[in-house]
């Protein structure tokens, strides 16, 4: 069947219908990573927006196990190619089926470098993808202009509060939309690691006395996450060592008195480099962000810059003044992507007393 | 980190010889570093042997030493020179083992010289194979269970221990040369054996077997601040078993997933993180198909092929950024060249897939065993980008130049299904059309795994390109059809053959007139994520074109060569080089078109734009379309290019310089012949044929022995000498296994001194820099020749001839640029054996021996410019007063089965030059450079056929003199004796032993003298069995009398102390 993605400032592509059949209007956004396509589909940060793969052959492996949450979250699926048969000794099935079984809508067989260069040049744009072909693009103009990400981190986030068993330190892991490697990758590290619903209050977290708490990635404008900024300063005045990735790390710093701002198309790709300002050392990322912390506004009192973007300049990462606070807008947890910046996890760990 | 301060002066190894294993990557990593370096305000001095690479050019370098890669020449050099640095990880295994030695025997110390790049600590222990594995074990990387030996005795008690079978790496040696797989004790012994002597170091690594893993690559690079990052991985479609320079790759990983991809990526980062690599690195695993176990198979700690597809694959430059790091830069302090706004510390990102296919040489030697295996074969490869699999194998396997545009070649169809079953287990470079034909049938992807162990998403692209076949041949051509059919690549002449009813004209017009055209991407390192100015661009269909028409300047498509081939080397792509410059000096705006990813002429900064392009007359059409070149230049590129002309013409592209119809009547036979009788030079009488009964008649008339070739090919491919009807039997069978466009020539076989001219000509004046002179005599190609310039030996007359005749013939031609011509000398005449006007492999080595520019110069000369006015006086140039001599070197070794005497049909894979005062010297240097090291036992075997057996006498006198033991067989030893040579007898290899090949296992032999009897490639015969096992056990072996005249002159005056020349300095 024939879909059409139509962008806000009039560009259709033509493809062919994937997954459901469904219409549906979004952000539209791109990824530039080579593998892990199933981690990019399963990541809550992708709430509100559909996402086009750069990659041009994706579902080679099929679907496995390597999900980063329960479900797919984003409101689309673009690809240039679908594998035909997915091969991989992991295998469960295909990527088409997994899509409809989800009712993700999508489009293949479209020119995604095109696409791509549209996104960049004129900034990231609401789209919609349908499979009606007496679409009328007056009608659907004022719908893709009116359409907002919104308040996704409650779409996302966990009902209840969860318990991942450790021996080590007690992790509080707010959880925004986080990805499961996350609280995997501290677990691992022998942490018990709690995971609270989004809109948990702070009182309700501290009173447990966590070794560190844990501010997760997740999905929309973090301005849009008024509430749970007014717990997030709470939990910076609590002295609780804190550790923030991505929407994290912009609550925070929001919740501190600086500011973010949307970025022209984001950083979405496991190719970012990003330097830690204090060794000089240059870490390859996996990234995944349309809003930045100005630095500019920063207030070096309470945070000063500790990683930058070596390819824009943006910031990447903060730390706390007098805190035992650091945050990233990286993600360390990877899944897709790299794993260099792992360490981080355990730079956390040290700073909540631990061994490692 | 800024730039290091106490480095000013860097000495730069190349790699040498073309060889097997070891070819035009490392001038395309050389000089783009050497260039780097030069930007970076350093003075550089090369030392390469190797005239044909644009690395020994001035304009590269400060100094160029085109010496002999010894040990010993470098330290003279070093010592002359005095660089304060030297960077070894440029030049290949063979640099890298040179700046070991250097480093290892304390003289760089002693010189005060740097080793830069990598340490020598992180290159023994990458090299090494215990360090490695110790390296690895502390690491917590797994590696196959393996054990280095130096005795054939461990080897079989270890291979006891775990079982066969075993795979068996040679340590230092290059294209895993020497290496195999044992399945049994036998073969263990027999590859052991081999193994151990080649080693530089007398070890081989004996290990578990992995053959049938996914074959994975890495490569990385890191600086000297510990930033480490990944350029590309690769994938060999071919899985662990066939070398990786012999397998079919895919770039990116097509069939891992992220954890699988992370996995290995993080293990290549600890790697090079804990070796401590400066620079770029290659590290290959074997990845389990049905886990995640796998195992670190090698790390080369330097830029090699394989980092010379990854830079052509991804836009990412690692030998100009390793350069940059070695000279203490870090990755975020170096811009990304391609997009002018990121740094080299990012990892590319691609939005496309690139596949590479080796460029094997089976068609040159017809009687090797085309068995794939972990020892190299392969002379060169092929690159192809597209934004499907499926395109990227079509571009790449038409790119090959093999007669082959579809999977629908080497004929499986005969075959029954069992047959087909069978020929599934050979692993040779034929399989994936054999697995073609599977599907064809309806083999189960089950049972084509089973057997091959490919992976199952690479079959279902096979088959994808089967079911297309099937679609095109039995379905009408509808405007959808065709689109698929082009989307995935098929060219237009095989959608004509499949449909029957259209051709390929109908095919392009059905195309132009629904707007199917190939549109243009580029390769951006970034996936369109930053905007980029790079003018590197690949073809899709299907998609929006991105490459745009520029106006305003004059524009020339420069064709390249394709892949490195036996007879169409790397000079070629110099050439294309030079042109490309040449025309951009004079205010062109220029176009190159080239799929060979080991080449300088496809580096993004070399043209205006380059097109990574298959070179056929489609995919060049489609080019032409979009550029609308002004003209075309044809003549550099090889037969490659000239076999393009005609199209080029047809589609409206003027060519540039001498004219088609012109090229065609040196080609052609009948038109050749009136342009020498209008001339008045003579030639071997001949005439030609299509069929052996007409080939037969002429040779009768003539009387043998006759040359047999057939027209338009490059180094004498399918050329023979036959000598009786039966021979002109097998040999037109042989020509006419691929159709022929053309008559096949068949010539009375003259044997003379073999002159060769390559000149310039203006259209009115011709200018000739030099007269070289081959050693051997006629019969043998030229470019397995050895090659003197100046000539010494022909008199003044005879030079004067040839100058006369060479402006006839230019003048005759319209030659407008080059022309290289080749004559007989006999009896105080001169013959002309054939005229090329084109550029021709002898191009590089006297423009740098001679100082002159020669493609400067013909490019100039088809702009119009005169010779007058560029400075040089018409006619012959004043001789040089040293010798330069260019020597042929071989890969014999590398090929099982390859018959190694030479003839009219070339051989050899590279050359290497001679230079010194004296004719002896150069002689001697050459033969140093090409790896003949003499003496060593003294003893020798000379066998040889009744002709030479005079001649034999002598040489064998000048080697008894020399204190050589000379062993020959029955004839060859009575005629020795009775000339007062004191040889001794030795049974023939029918014979019982100790016969003539115990001798030769013995490894107490320095060289093998046999000259062929007629009778070629029999596999059963003496000859063959005692060339063959010669050079398996690594001795000289040497089937021509003037080479083995020459080898005596060389050893004669055998020296220690050379002269160096700086060819730099020269003209």
């Amino acid at each position: 069947m024939k879909a059409f993605l139509i962008l806000e400032d009039g560009t259709v592509f033509e493809g062919t219908s994937i997954g459901s059949t469904r219409e549906v209007i979004s952000e539209i956004v791109f990824n530039t990573s080579m593998t892990g396509y199933l981690e990019v589909l399963t990541d809550p940060s992708y709430a509100g927006q559909a996402v086009c793969m750069t990659y041009p052959l994706i579902g080679n492996y099929g679907i496995t196990d390597d999900m980063e949450s329960g479900r797919p979250w984003p409101d689309g699926f673009i690809v240039r190619e679908l594998s035909r048969i997915p091969s991989n000794f992991r295998c469960k099935g295909t990527i088409q089926d997994f899509l409809v079984k989800h009712d993700i809508p999508g489009i293949a067989g479209i020119d995604t470098r095109a696409l791509t260069k549209i996104l960049r040049d004129r900034g990231t744009m609401n789209g919609m993808i349908t499979t009606n072909e007496n679409y009328k693009f007056e009608e659907i103009e004022p719908k893709l202009k009116a359409y907002s990400t919104g308040d996704v981190v409650s779409k996302v986030t966990c009902d209840s509060k969860s318990v991942l068993n450790g021996n080590g330190k007690k992790v509080a892991l707010l959880d925004f939309g986080a990805k499961k490697n996350i609280a995997k990758s501290l677990n691992d590290r022998g942490c018990e690691v709690t995971i609270y619903p989004a809109h948990t209050k702070a009182e309700e977290i501290l009173k447990t006395n966590p070794d560190g708490i844990m501010l997760s990635n997740g999905p929309g404008d973090p301005k849009d996450c008024g509430p749970i900024i007014d717990e997030v300063r709470k939990l910076y005045e609590s002295n609780t060592p804190i550790f923030a990735i991505c929407l994290g790390h912009q609550l925070m710093a929001l919740a501190t008195g600086a500011d973010t701002h949307k970025l022209k198309y984001g950083h979405r790709g496991g190719n970012h480099p990003v330097k830690d300002l204090e060794t000089g050392k240059v870490y390859i990322s996996s990234q995944n962000h349309g809003y930045v912390v100005d630095t500019d506004k920063l207030d070096p009192k309470v945070a000063t810059p500790a990683f930058v973007n070596v390819n824009d300049g943006t910031n990447e990462g903060l730390k706390y003044t007098g805190k035992n606070i650091f945050t990233v807008q990286f993600h360390p947890e990877a899944c897709p992507g790299p794993q260099d910046s792992g360490y981080l996890f355990d730079r956390f760990i040290k700073m909540m007393g631990g061994a490692q | 980190m800024p730039k290091r301060s106490d480095i000013k002066k860097v000495m730069v190894i190349g790699s040498g010889p073309i060889v097997i294993g070891q070819a035009a990557e490392f001038d395309y990593a050389g000089t783009q570093a050497c260039r780097s370096l030069k930007e970076e305000g350093m003075e550089v001095c090369l030392v390469n042997s190797n005239p044909a690479t644009i690395m020994t050019d001035k304009e590269i370098a400060d100094q160029v030493y085109i010496e002999p890669l010894t040990v010993d020449v470098l330290k003279q050099i070093i010592i002359k020179e005095k660089p304060d640095s030297l960077l070894p990880t440029l030049g290949g295994q063979a640099g890298l083992n040179l700046g070991m030695e250097l480093a290892e025997s304390g003289f760089l110390a002693e010189q005060g010289v740097k080793l830069i790049g990598t340490t020598a600590e992180t290159i023994f222990r990458a090299e090494d194979r215990q360090a490695f594995k110790d390296t690895m074990e502390k690491l917590g990387e797994p590696v196959a269970a393996s054990l280095v030996v130096n005795t054939v005795e461990d080897g079989i008690k270890f291979t006891n221990t775990i079982g066969y079978p075993v795979v068996l790496r040679p340590a230092y040696t290059l294209g895993g040369s020497g290496g195999g797989i044992a399945h049994n004790q036998t073969e263990l012994v027999e590859i052991l054996t081999n193994g151990l002597r080649l080693s530089r170091v007398h070890e081989v690594l004996v290990e578990r077997c992995i053959a049938g893993w996914k074959e994975i690559e890495y490569e990385v690079m890191r600086d000297a601040a510990g930033n480490c990052i990944t350029v590309c991985n690769m994938e060999n479609i071919d899985p662990v078993g066939v070398h990786t320079g012999d397998s079919i790759v895919v770039a990116p990983s097509q069939t891992l997933g992220d954890k699988e991809y992370q996995m290995l990526r993080t293990s290549a980062l600890r790697i090079i993180d804990e070796l401590g690599i400066t620079g770029g690195c290659n590290v290959q695993y074997a990845l389990h198909p049905e886990s995640f176990e796998y195992c670190v198979i090698e790390v080369n700690p330097r830029v090699s092929r394989s980092s010379a597809l990854a830079s052509k694959a991804t836009g990412y430059p690692i030998a100009k950024v390793a350069a940059k790091i070695a000279l203490g830069y870090t990755l975020d302090e170096i811009p990304n060249a391609i997009t002018k706004k990121t740094f080299a510390s990012f990892e590319p990102m691609l939005d496309y897939c690139v596949v590479k296919i080796p460029r094997l040489p089976f068609d040159k030697f017809i009687t090797a065993t085309r068995k794939l295996t972990t020892q190299m074969k392969a002379t060169g490869e092929v690159m192809s980008i597209c934004n499907n699999f499926e395109g990227a194998l079509m571009k790449a396997i038409r790119s090959l130049e093999q007669h082959v545009d579809s999977l629908m070649s080497y004929d499986f169809c005969d075959m029954t299904d069992d047959e087909l079953a069978e020929a599934l287990t050979v692993v040779d470079d034929r399989r994936i059309y054999c697995i073609a034909e599977a599907l064809r049938r309806g083999v189960s992807y089950e049972k084509i795994h089973e057997i091959t162990k490919i992976d199952i998403w690479f079959i279902d692209k096979i088959k994808i390109l089967v079911e297309m076949e099937q679609r095109l041949a039995n379905e009408e051509l509808t405007v959808e059809l065709l689109k698929e059919a082009k989307r995935i690549e098929f060219p237009d002449n095989v959608i004509a053959e499949l449909n029957g009813k259209l051709t390929e004209e109908e095919v392009r017009k059905m195309r132009y007139d629904n707007g199917i055209i190939a549109a243009y991407k580029m390769v951006d390192t970034c996936a369109a994520e930053f905007d980029a100015m790079t003018p590197y661009y690949y073809s899709v269909y299907g998609s929006e074109n991105e490459a745009v028409q520029t106006k305003g300047r004059k524009k020339v498509l420069v064709l390249g060569s394709g892949p490195i081939r036996i007879g169409q080397g790397v000079e070629f792509d110099y050439c294309s080089v030079h042109a490309t410059w040449a025309f951009a000096k004079e205010g062109w705006e220029t176009v190159i078109v080239n799929n060979n990813p080991e080449t300088v002429s496809t580096d993004f900064d070399i043209a205006d734009k380059l097109y990574f392009e298959p070179l056929t007359n489609e995919d060049v059409e489609s080019i032409v379309n979009l550029e609308k070149p002004d003209g075309a230049i044809v003549q550099f590129g090889g037969q490659t290019a000239i076999k393009l002309t005609e199209h080029l013409m047809k589609i409206g592209v003027p060519i540039l310089g001498t004219k088609a119809e012109d090229v065609d009547a040196a080609e052609d036979r009948e038109l050749f012949d009136k342009i020498l009788e209008q001339t008045q030079i003579p030639r071997a009488a001949g005439g030609t044929v299509f069929t052996a009964e007409e080939a037969k008649e002429v040779a009768n008339r003539l009387g043998y022995p006759v040359l047999v070739r057939p027209s338009y090919v490059l180094g004498g491919q399918g050329m023979q000498i036959a000598f009786n009807d039966e021979e002109i039997e097998k040999f037109m069978d042989i020509i006419n296994q691929i159709a022929q466009d053309h008559p096949i020539l068949v010539d009375k076989y003259l044997q003379g001194k073999e002159i060769e001219v390559d000149a310039i000509c203006d259209g009115e004046n011709i200018l000739i820099p030099g007269i070289m002179e081959h050693i051997e005599r006629t019969g043998i190609h030229s470019g397995d020749s050895i090659s003197v310039y100046p000539a010494h030996t022909i008199s003044q007359d005879i030079k004067d001839k040839i100058v006369d005749y060479t402006e006839r013939l230019a003048k005759a031609l319209h030659v407008l640029g080059m022309i290289n011509i080749q004559f007989i000398a006999m009896d105080g005449e001169v013959y002309v054996i054939e005229v090329n006007p084109r550029s021709s492999r002898t191009v590089p080595y006297i423009s740098k021996v001679t100082g002159i520019p020669i493609v400067d110069l013909a490019a100039k000369a088809i702009l119009g410019h005169k010779i007058t006015d560029m400075g040089y006086k018409p006619g012959l140039q004043p001789e040089a007063d040293y010798i330069a001599i260019k020597m042929p070197v071989f890969s014999f070794e590398k090929l099982r089965g390859a018959e190694i005497s030479l003839g009219p049909e070339m051989k050899s894979t590279g050359e290497c030059l001679g230079i010194a005062k004296t004719f002896e010297e150069a002689l001697y240097k050459a033969f140093l450079g090409a790896g003949v090291v003499l003496p060593k036992h003294k003893q020798m075997i000379i066998t040889v056929k009744d002709a030479d057996k005079p001649e034999a006498l002598e040489v064998a006198k000048r080697f008894e003199k020399l204190g050589y033991k000379i062993y020959a067989t029955r004839s060859t030893a009575k005629y020795l004796q009775d000339g007062g040579v004191d040889a001794r007898w030795v049974n023939k290899i029918t014979q019982e032993s100790p016969n003539v090949m115990d001798l030769i296992l013995g490894h107490k032999i320095d060289l093998v003298i046999d000259t062929p009897t007629q009778g070629h490639g029999d596999k059963t015969r003496d000859g063959f069995l005692i060339r063959r096992n010669a050079i398996e056990t690594g001795i000289n072996c040497i089937t021509a009398m003037d080479t083995a005249v020459a080898l005596a002159t060389s050893l004669e005056s055998a020296t220690t102390e050379y002269t160096l020349v700086d060819v730099a300095k020269i003209g």
